[in-house]
């Protein structure tokens, strides 16, 4: 049975590969001279990062006024961009852990940068609650440390602590599983490298792995635990960025739909995110055998799920507004649809829930220009959905003499487009400096898909002829 | 304290499996086995007893869990209670969420130390590898020669039959 399903399936990777031709293949990216196209990408990467340096410092220097924030909008652009890097993280750990426990081989060739998107995108998500406190040096305050103002802790019943918790926690956790992935790797390039600097580096970074079973068996327990821990965290990360929100007694905000629909929000985004950093990476970096149409087609059927449960978040959170007979949850959503912001709902609308809808086609999920289109779009539209719900929701709550609106500077522009600027470069940085394919995953999917075949009688190799004469002639020794 | 091996190399994962077998079937001293990836079964082929790291995983857990319950509630309702909104000082369910997090951050990360602890992974130690290719695409299987009855003829026959592509005697310095 196994057999017959394999036939049905393409092979995960393509072009009858040997172990060696996969560690040849994935180290020659790194061998290699780094392309035009990646200098231009890495200067545009860093012209963006300096540019968002530039305004974040000028906003410290000079305040959080620099920002287009009023009384009545006090959450607004940042917050948007933090739950719009965090959620991006998410389908990174989706691939890496919960594609594991469900034991999809084809994850293994994309699971390393999709771990490193995941840990770019938190690092990128980071940055806005801290520079949002307006006095960044004193962020450390938001841990619990001993100190001479009491000794006064922090207050555990605040979603904002718990977010400071479950940032960091996934920030760690991330970090751990990618590197501990990574060390085979490491000793498979440092056993390929000339003696020299890379050589020494890998060698360290390697901590003198050898490829022994019983490393491999241990190796293999501490990757299912983590995953097994992985999974609930990055379920609870989203969970908590939600009740950022939803324990306000806002309206539009104060919903108990918002767990689920951040988490699945957030996978949506990541895997669109995933797409269009893969589209891009396999043709730049020869990587079409590994990174085939399969791949991006099983990920554009993800898209399209997580995007199915977005949509019926959207039509839940409709449908509750009315039943409810609150009059200030249904003046929400009409604002949303109807008011000064209306022009931002239905740029997440037709985003979120419309354009994902062509990958119904197969015709669609195999064209790779339209999956990069679409991956874009969504993200466009993932990125006004937190708009819409931090801004709609506080620029016009219960009373009207407390109404306002929102713009943002350009301050914020830039700082959005710095972040951006800090996630490409990143990126780039490690496509060039580490393998981007999981080397000795990908091998262990090859044998694999070869399947284990009982051995024929006619097919046994001669060794197990050898033992078995050996053992009935009463040579076992003790 | 030398020891003398036997090695041997094989190209193709079912060779080391079958081979590995025999050995153990036939009470060769298997010492150890490398592969460039983990190939499935070859820890129990070898007889390994399956790792003990998620009780480290467990207990670490808990530890980290049930220490973050008492923090919280002793430093909101016994050290310097805050009045918060009026709710009460030991909000219990209001720890969970953080609860949570310092458990996962406790056992992944005390898992992670564990093992490179048990595995001697540590940075700045040099690599012993039993041949070069072995992180790239062969696999070797380490054998003692143990004592005086060990037929390294007779051995270099059964590792022949299932396809190794070398075979070689190292005495190994302790």
């Amino acid at each position: 049975m196994a057999e017959a399903h394999a036939a049905q399936r393409e092979p995960a990777i393509a072009g009858n590969k040997t172990p060696a031709d996969v560690t040849r293949e994935i180290c020659a990216v790194l061998d290699r001279k780094p392309s035009g196209l990646w200098w231009a990408g890495l200067l545009f990467a860093l012209s963006l990062l300096l540019t968002g340096g530039a305004a974040v410092t000028y906003e410290i220097q000079t305040g959080i006024g620099t920002w287009g924030l009023n009384r009545t909008v006090g959450w607004a652009f940042d917050i948007t961009n933090f739950v719009f890097w965090i959620g991006i993280g998410h389908a990174g750990t989706l691939i890496s852990a919960i594609l594991f426990l469900f034991r999809q081989r084809w994850r293994t060739s994309v699971n390393r940068s999709a771990e490193a998107m995941t840990i770019f995108a938190v690092t990128c998500a980071g940055m806005f609650p801290i520079i949002h406190m307006g006095r960044p040096w004193l962020a450390y305050w938001i841990f619990p440390y001993p100190n001479f103002r009491g000794p006064l802790w922090i207050n555990f019943r605040s979603p904002l602590a718990w977010d400071a918790f479950a940032i960091g926690t996934y920030f760690t956790i991330s970090l751990l599983f990618w590197y501990l992935g990574m060390l085979p790797d490491l000793a498979t390039v440092r056993d390929r490298a000339k003696p020299g600097l890379k050589k020494a580096l890998t060698g360290f970074l390697s901590l003198s792995w050898n490829g022994s079973v019983h490393t491999w068996q241990r190796y293999e327990t501490v990757y299912l635990l983590l995953a097994g821990l992985a999974t609930p965290l990055v379920i609870s990360v989203h969970t908590i960025v939600s009740w950022d929100f939803a324990t306000a007694v806002i309206p539009g905000w104060h919903a108990t739909i918002f767990p689920p629909y951040f988490v699945a929000g957030a996978i949506f985004s990541g895997m669109a995110m995933v797409l269009t950093l893969m589209i891009v990476a396999r043709k730049t970096m020869r990587l079409e055998d590994y990174i085939t149409v399969r791949h991006v087609e099983v990920m554009a059927k993800l898209v399209l799920a997580t995007g199915g449960m977005v949509a019926l978040a959207y039509l839940t959170e409709f449908f509750i507004a009315f039943y409810s007979d609150n009059p200030y949850e249904q003046f929400v959503i009409l604002n949303r649809m109807r008011g000064p912001f209306a022009w931002a709902f239905w740029t997440m609308f037709s985003c979120n829930v419309l354009v994902p809808q062509a990958l119904w086609f197969r015709r669609v999920r195999t064209n790779l220009g339209a999956v990069f289109a679409i991956s874009i779009l969504v993200n466009v539209g993932m990125w006004f959905e937190r708009f819409v719900i931090i801004v709609t929701s506080i620029h016009r709550d219960y009373l009207p003499s407390s109404w306002g609106s929102y713009a943002p500077t350009l301050i914020e522009i830039l700082t959005l487009a710095g972040s951006f600027g800090l996630f490409l470069t990143l990126f780039l940085l490690f496509i060039r400096f580490v393998p981007v394919i999981a080397i000795a995953e990908v091998k262990g999917a090859l044998s694999r898909a070869g399947g284990h075949r009982e051995l024929s009688e006619a097919r046994k190799p001669e060794g197990v002829r050898i033992a078995e004469r050996e053992t009935v002639l009463g040579g076992v020794r003790t | 304290m030398s020891r003398r091996l036997l090695i041997g190399v094989f190209e193709r994962e079912e060779d080391i499996l079958n081979a590995t077998r025999a050995s153990r079937t036939l009470g060769y001293t298997l010492v150890d086995a490398y592969a460039p990836y983990a190939v499935h079964g070859l820890d129990e082929a070898m007889g390994l007893a399956p790792s003990r790291l998620p009780w480290v995983c467990f207990a670490l857990g808990l530890a980290g869990a049930a220490f973050k319950v008492w923090f919280e509630f002793w430093t909101t309702s016994v050290n310097w209670p805050v009045n918060v909104g009026g709710k009460p000082w030991n909000s219990l369910p209001a720890f969970v969420p953080i609860t949570f997090e310092v458990m996962v951050l406790t056992a992944g990360v005390s898992t992670v130390l564990a093992f490179l602890a048990v595995a001697r992974l540590l940075p700045g130690r040099k690599a012993r590898l039993p041949r070069a290719r072995v992180t790239d695409d062969e696999f070797v299987l380490v054998l003692e020669e143990s004592d005086a009855a060990f037929d390294v003829a007779r051995v270099r026959r059964l590792l022949d039959g299932f396809n190794a592509v070398r075979i070689e005697e190292r005495v190994e310095e302790a």
